[in-house]
């Protein structure tokens, strides 16, 4: 437990310690519901409709963009090959590296949607709602993340493949997201849609503890 | 009393045989080294034995036990300082080693003597990043000051250390043994320590079909 | 080289599948088609536009079960670490994308005439092109490193990982209402599509199966053959 911390205190003082990353990747998505905003036009009614869905996407566009982060340094560095031999087990280092790498994304991410929310003229009533949306899912979208960033670990044209295999396996997640938002703005019950996305979490968590480690051995074998 | 045993070894890298039938005793005290040239597999063994990779062929052994039916048993006795130092640019020495001594549970009083070990006390607080290779391998190297494990996995510890800098590797290292230590060290050539094995590569290299 | 000494008998399985495989996908893709175009009757709505469904279903079934024979393997080349099974997992994949892009594709031409639209944004339509880019990276994997074996290992992986969009577009058309017909053939109580429709679309797609199976067959034996030829040279050249 206490190696947990450690490693956790060492992710944390990193993230800070290298702030620029997360600060552009908010930056690109405050960038990102801008141009959206530019392109729908001034129609006010269409930009409230458009909300929810502007702001999943660019938190797809931005988690996506800072999941090279997550292992690539360390596994360059000769990093990964010391944590893979320390005390913690691999899943507790995925975990902890998770957890403070959202910390650096979907975190952010959720602290600057009032700002887009207030751009794009969401409603007060419905902001409870997106923004729960957001802390529930984008936890999912580390965890999801998690598994791409080390299966993709060394590959060539990374930064490119791993895109490709994060938006499929992140889409219904934001899918979950929006319909959540969409269905609170229609006037119905959102409790079913925001469940969903709790158990979406809830199902990613097991998934991304055991197939993050095993594609983190794979990329340690290879040496 | 033999401790760890390699026995037949092999393992390959990309498409490539690097070595097979390796095999080897060390018992407490002991040193190994690893001699052969470049891509002789001389990594890819120190990484076999740390068990971060699985042999193609063959077994390894801890006090007659298989290292693979323990691995974490085997983590906990095994201290590895790779080609790559393994330390983040952004932190500090003083950082990166109390960040180690917290993984292992070491408290840190300790941390103040692996810094003295190796020289560090004067650039503790200046990120790695700044610091010259030498500086950097010596600041790897204090982790094995702070570590418990009994195998200590060396990959070239040498690389960019100055005299002074291979004086404490070695001395550090010649204390390991004296206390029961097991240590094997991968190098291209000889290694200033008494009464070690040597493991010439090449010679376990698969032998080449006649064109 | 012992490696190499068990595929020897899937390349002489593999050889004695495969043209008997083809000979009954040429027959039954035939045969589907004919029945589906020619016999089956024209729906009282749509017309003849409805016999597109004879294409498209059998390819979307395809779709579906390929991804999941897909998984099947990945799960056995990681679990038995069966090198064989990862040669499958690669030949598989192509295939299974360009059944995606068919139904895709034959579904986009259905539905402009019957619903008015190329495309909609959907559960169903959706996550069949989620699942056509999870093809695609599947198959993007295999090139991404330098050492391919790792390459098999992480697409194998990924083949997983990605099974749990299968669910979702199973009962994405019952979760969500949708422009898209919900199931009527595979059902708990039984399809309810009329028999005169029905036979068609399963002579069409046990054709695309034994297609599948042949041409699997045919780039799993390409593969070993290529992995051999490769060994080969590294031997020769004195690696």
């Amino acid at each position: 437990m206490s190696a947990f911390l450690a490693l956790s205190r060492r992710e944390l003082l990193l993230l800070w310690r290298q702030r620029g990353e997360p600060l552009i990747a908010l930056a690109f998505f405050l960038l990102a519901a801008l141009v959206f905003a530019f392109g729908a036009g001034p129609d006010a009614a269409l930009l409230q409709r458009i909300a929810p869905g502007v702001l999943w996407a660019s938190a797809l566009f931005a988690v996506v963009l800072s999941l090279e982060r997550l292992f690539e340094s360390d596994h360059a560095e000769g990093a990964l090959d010391q944590l893979a031999l320390s005390p913690i087990s691999l899943p507790m280092v995925v975990a902890a590296k998770v957890l403070v790498h959202w910390l650096g994304s979907g975190f952010l991410l959720l602290l600057a949607a009032p700002l887009v929310a207030l751009a794009y003229g969401l409603p007060w009533a419905l902001w409870p709602t997106l923004l729960l949306t957001l802390l529930l899912g984008t936890p999912s979208l580390s965890l999801i993340g998690a598994v791409v960033a080390a299966t993709a670990l060394g590959a060539r044209r990374g930064g490119v493949l791993i895109p490709l295999l994060a938006l499929p396996l992140m889409l219904p997640v934001l899918i979950l997201g929006v319909t959540a938002a969409d269905a609170a703005a229609a006037g119905l019950a959102d409790g079913a849609h925001l469940l969903l996305l709790g158990a979406a979490l809830l199902f990613a968590l097991p998934l991304s503890l055991v197939a993050a480690p095993a594609a983190l051995r794979q990329a340690l074998e290879a040496g | 009393m033999v401790l760890l045993q390699g026995r037949a070894l092999a393992a390959e890298r990309g498409w490539r045989l690097l070595f097979r039938d390796l095999s080897f005793e060390l018992d407490a005290g002991g040193g190994l080294l690893l001699n052969g040239p470049n891509g002789s597999g001389k990594t890819t063994l120190i990484r076999l034995l740390a068990g971060l990779q699985p042999p193609l062929a063959g077994r390894l052994l801890w006090q007659d036990r298989p290292v693979d039916e323990d691995r974490e048993g085997h983590r906990r006795r095994v201290a590895y300082v790779g080609h790559q130092p393994g330390i983040k640019p952004a932190l500090t020495p003083g950082e990166q080693l109390a960040f180690e001594a917290g993984l292992q549970g070491v408290p840190a009083g300790r941390l103040a003597a692996a810094e003295a070990r190796f020289h560090l006390t004067r650039f503790r607080d200046l990120p790695t990043a700044l610091l010259s290779a030498g500086q950097r391998r010596r600041t790897a190297l204090a982790r094995l000051v702070l570590s418990e494990a009994s195998l200590w996995l060396l990959d070239e510890p040498a690389t960019s250390l100055d005299a002074e800098g291979e004086a404490s590797l070695w001395a550090l290292v010649e204390e390991h043994r004296a206390k029961g230590g097991l240590v094997v060290v991968a190098s291209h050539g000889a290694v200033p320590l008494a009464g070690v094995a040597r493991v010439d590569l090449a010679q376990f290299a698969p032998a080449v079909a006649p064109a | 080289m012992q490696r190499f000494a068990n595929p020897g008998r899937f390349l002489r399985l593999a050889d004695a599948l495969i043209p008997w495989a083809a000979t009954v996908a040429t027959a039954l893709i035939l045969l589907g088609l004919y029945l589906g175009l020619c016999v089956a009757p024209a729906d009282y709505q749509q017309g003849d536009t409805v016999r597109i469904m004879y294409v498209h279903v059998p390819a979307a079934w395809m779709a579906l079960s390929g991804y999941l024979f897909l998984a099947v393997v990945s799960a056995a080349a990681l679990v038995w670490r069966h090198p064989l099974a990862h040669l499958v997992a690669k030949a598989a994949s192509p295939l299974g994308a360009a059944f995606t892009f068919l139904a895709l594709v034959t579904g986009s031409l259905w539905g402009r005439p019957t619903w008015g639209t190329w495309w909609v944004w959907d559960g169903r339509l959706t996550s069949v092109l989620v699942l056509f880019f999870l093809y695609l990276g599947h198959m993007a994997l295999y090139g991404a490193f330098d050492d391919e074996r790792r390459g098999q290992k992480a697409a194998a992986i990924l083949a997983l990982v990605g099974a749990v969009n299968l669910p979702i577009i199973k009962f994405s058309v019952d979760w969500w209402t949708t422009l898209h017909q919900p199931a009527s053939v595979f059902r708990l109580d039984g399809p309810t599509i009329d028999a005169q429709m029905l036979w068609p679309l399963l002579v069409t797609a046990l054709g695309f199966m034994a297609y599948f199976l042949a041409l699997v067959l045919l780039r799993a034996k390409q593969e070993v053959l290529s992995q051999r030829a490769r060994a080969l040279a590294l031997l020769q050249a004195g690696a």
